[in-house]
């Protein structure tokens, strides 16, 4: 979706402030919703995809106005609820008041260590891959409602294959919840004219991880 | 561990104590249904606290600087590079090690979230999570370089890796001059976290905190 979290090239945010000696969490409650959101990850109520378009899809003035943690509670409950793990009125009375809806892990102590390790996106192909390094590329116009990974800043552009990344899951179809539909995953290069124009910064290079739907011959 | 001992950095007024509330309710819930272990919880915050942060990238960095071998490994296949080393968290299968030059310079950026490789350099900070950084990396980076303090060569190419799917990039920094003959973990302390996002360089040896 064409949604405000699709930030690349925008004008109008300021300055990048960094904040020296910044703390790992700012509040209690921050640490606590990255860790809930990682056991319920464990757990497998949802792909980290749905995460991400549960974020995309908050009202515009929402996304922008709350902090970073604040927005990922925001979502762990749409899911939640969506997903039928909670209610409303269990997030309205603060306590559980119906049963469980049966998970396939749960993220104990004994299973932290592996459970904070970073799982596998490569999936088996279904087909060859249909571009290899040095080829040239056009990424596709592609407005669609649901979720994508390929930035608005990128589409119809002409760009190089640099790297290939092997067969990924597919973003736009697991938060659909269509499955993996495994696609081919490439690094493509965009010279700063290209995306930007002639106005562009001569010496700059852009480039994306593009799955093969985003690509055509160019 | 001791419930209540990061409380003091909640109280920034009403608006933060509802979402505290919120959150609270929200881990009674979850608890109660039985999907979150309170204790493994703990576990997973203190991981991030204390276990997983830039300390982990650095000691790549370093063993890459001083070990030709390694550096090669490492710029062909990071995930495999790294995890041989054995002495960090596992990075997964998707790292890719991008190295600054003379003649190119990169920098890390995602523009749709907030992708970073959490397994090398810990948590991402505020600022590249937000709006500024995200929205202007891709299209001015030398001017995201300025409120940053650094300043490129003009001519030196500015490649930027927006971070879209689950790749996940990290920076090998150029080796400061002066560093001849240096150890690899007196080497790490000139490794800083946004030298290996591309938003800085490594430190002088001048540089070091005494």
């Amino acid at each position: 979706m064409n949604g405000i979290h699709d930030m690349g090239g925008m004008d109008g945010f300021g300055k990048v402030e960094a904040e020296p000696n910044e703390p790992p969490f700012h509040a209690r409650w921050e640490g606590r919703v990255l860790a809930m959101q990682r056991a319920m990850g464990y757990a497998g109520a949802w792909h980290i995809d749905h995460s991400r378009y549960a974020q995309e899809t908050l009202p515009a003035q929402v996304y922008l106005a709350v902090s970073y943690y604040q927005r990922w509670e925001l979502a762990m409950e749409k899911n939640l609820v969506a997903r039928g793990y909670i209610t409303p009125d269990e997030l309205a009375a603060g306590h559980a008041l119906h049963q469980a809806k049966p998970l396939e892990h749960k993220l104990t102590l004994d299973v932290v260590r592996a459970g904070l390790a970073r799982s596998s996106f490569f999936r088996q192909q279904q087909a060859p891959a249909r571009f290899k390094p040095g080829d040239r590329v056009r990424t596709v116009n592609i407005n669609p409602q649901g979720h994508t990974r390929l930035p608005r800043y990128a589409r119809d552009k002409q760009g190089v294959v640099e790297l290939i990344h092997g067969c990924h899951a597919y973003p736009d179809s697991v938060a659909a919840d269509k499955g993996d539909d495994p696609q081919w995953l490439y690094t493509v290069v965009f010279d700063g004219s290209e995306i930007w124009g002639a106005e562009a910064d001569p010496t700059l290079k852009i480039s994306i991880d593009a799955f093969e739907p985003y690509l055509e011959p160019a | 561990m001791a419930d209540h001992d990061h409380d003091h950095h909640d109280d920034h007024g009403s608006e933060l104590s509802e979402t505290q509330l919120r959150v609270r309710a929200l881990e009674t819930i979850l608890t109660e249904k039985g999907y979150v272990d309170p204790a493994a919880l703990d576990a997973i915050v203190e991981t991030y606290e204390t276990k997983i942060g830039p300390r982990n990238g650095a000691v790549v960095v370093a063993k890459a600087w001083t070990d030709p071998v390694f550096r090669q490994a490492l710029l062909s296949d990071a995930s495999k590079a790294v995890a041989a080393l054995g002495h960090v968290s596992k990075v997964g299968d998707h790292l890719v090690a991008v190295e600054n030059t003379p003649e190119r310079h990169n920098m890390i950026v995602c523009t749709l979230c907030s992708c970073y490789p959490w397994e090398v350099l810990g948590l991402p900070p505020v600022w590249y999570k937000s709006a500024p950084y995200r929205s202007r990396a891709v299209k001015d980076p030398r001017g995201v370089l300025a409120d940053f303090g650094v300043a490129l060569p003009k001519e030196t190419e500015v490649r930027v890796w927006d971070s879209t799917a689950e790749t996940r990039f990290i920076v090998l920094p150029m080796r400061p001059a002066g560093t001849e003959g240096w150890s690899e973990e007196r080497l790490a302390d000139l490794v800083t976290r946004d030298s290996m996002i591309g938003t800085g360089l490594a430190r002088k040896p001048g540089e070091l905190a005494q």
